[in-house]
């Protein structure tokens, strides 16, 4: 059994992973926030042009207008605006980290050497943070 | 902190977690899946030209669509349930009642989206 598992809550103090477990599940149910804004957006912008279920999906897990290119939307303007560039750069940061700090539990699951968890944590920023910037600038020039 | 597993992988697949173990499992599939989708996507998305095209006609063929979704919808019910049993302790009580729920919302939204895609795929 771990050290400490018993403790009382006052005396646990506040870690990183800790902060990282609140993390992911608040990061969750931001995520969930977005999706239904961007469903409303879609449902209100969308109407009237036929959108199918898969459009509206496509858009509500990444509000990035070249998502709604391919549909019968008339004008792209209203779909890139810039209320929908930061709500999906907040999807894509939050996703990121989200999905990144995942990989790091799954991998600590299955390599318990200090030094291959420390390797896996600087791979992990090396690979969030050119990819967070890779996003951000598809997202703000399309 | 560290811990030495001693367990055989044969000894890992016969252990009998049952719903609960299903769930975490598909759950770290389900991660790691989107986790891989979105990677290949942003890349495809800045790279655009011909080499993005390839990459696009992959992740449209309706065999990736079933294996993506169904790891999106998975991960993203299931969290849910995770976060909402975390963040309200109580309730983990009824971990299982929860889990049942979860496949009674998982089921249809998932089935009903394949369904779609083989008729566009495969009936025309």
């Amino acid at each position: 059994m771990m050290k400490g598992r018993n403790l009382p809550l006052n005396q646990r103090g506040l870690n990183f992973e800790m902060l990282m477990w609140y993390f992911t599940r608040l990061s969750a149910l931001a995520m969930y926030v977005l999706v239904l804004v961007a469903v409303i957006g879609a449902l209100l912008m969308g109407a009237r042009t036929q959108m199918n279920l898969a459009d509206v999906l496509r858009w509500a897990f990444m509000p990035n207008s070249i998502h709604v290119q391919s549909t019968n939307v008339p004008d792209l303007a209203p779909w890139a605006t810039t209320f929908w560039k930061v709500s999906g750069s907040l999807m894509l940061l939050l996703a990121a980290s989200h999905g990144v700090h995942g990989v790091v539990v799954v991998l600590d699951d299955y390599f318990a050497q200090k030094w291959v968890r420390q390797l896996v944590r600087a791979l992990s920023i090396l690979f969030l943070v050119p990819m967070s910037i890779i996003g951000l600038y598809v997202l703000w020039t399309s | 902190m560290a811990s030495e597993r001693n367990v055989s992988l044969l000894r890992g697949l016969r252990y009998k977690g049952e719903g609960p173990m299903l769930t975490f499992i598909l759950h770290r599939i389900g991660g790691l899946g989107i986790v891989l989708f979105v990677t290949v996507h942003i890349l495809a998305s800045f790279l655009g030209g011909k080499g993005g095209q390839f990459i696009n006609a992959i992740y449209e063929h309706w065999l990736f669509q079933i294996f993506v979704y169904f790891c999106a919808l998975f991960h993203a019910i299931n969290g849910l349930r995770i976060t909402i049993l975390d963040l309200w302790p109580a309730l983990l009580e009824y971990q299982r009642e929860a889990i049942w729920l979860e496949w009674a919302v998982f089921l249809p939204v998932y089935g009903i989206a394949v369904f779609i895609i083989l008729r566009t795929a495969l009936g025309g």
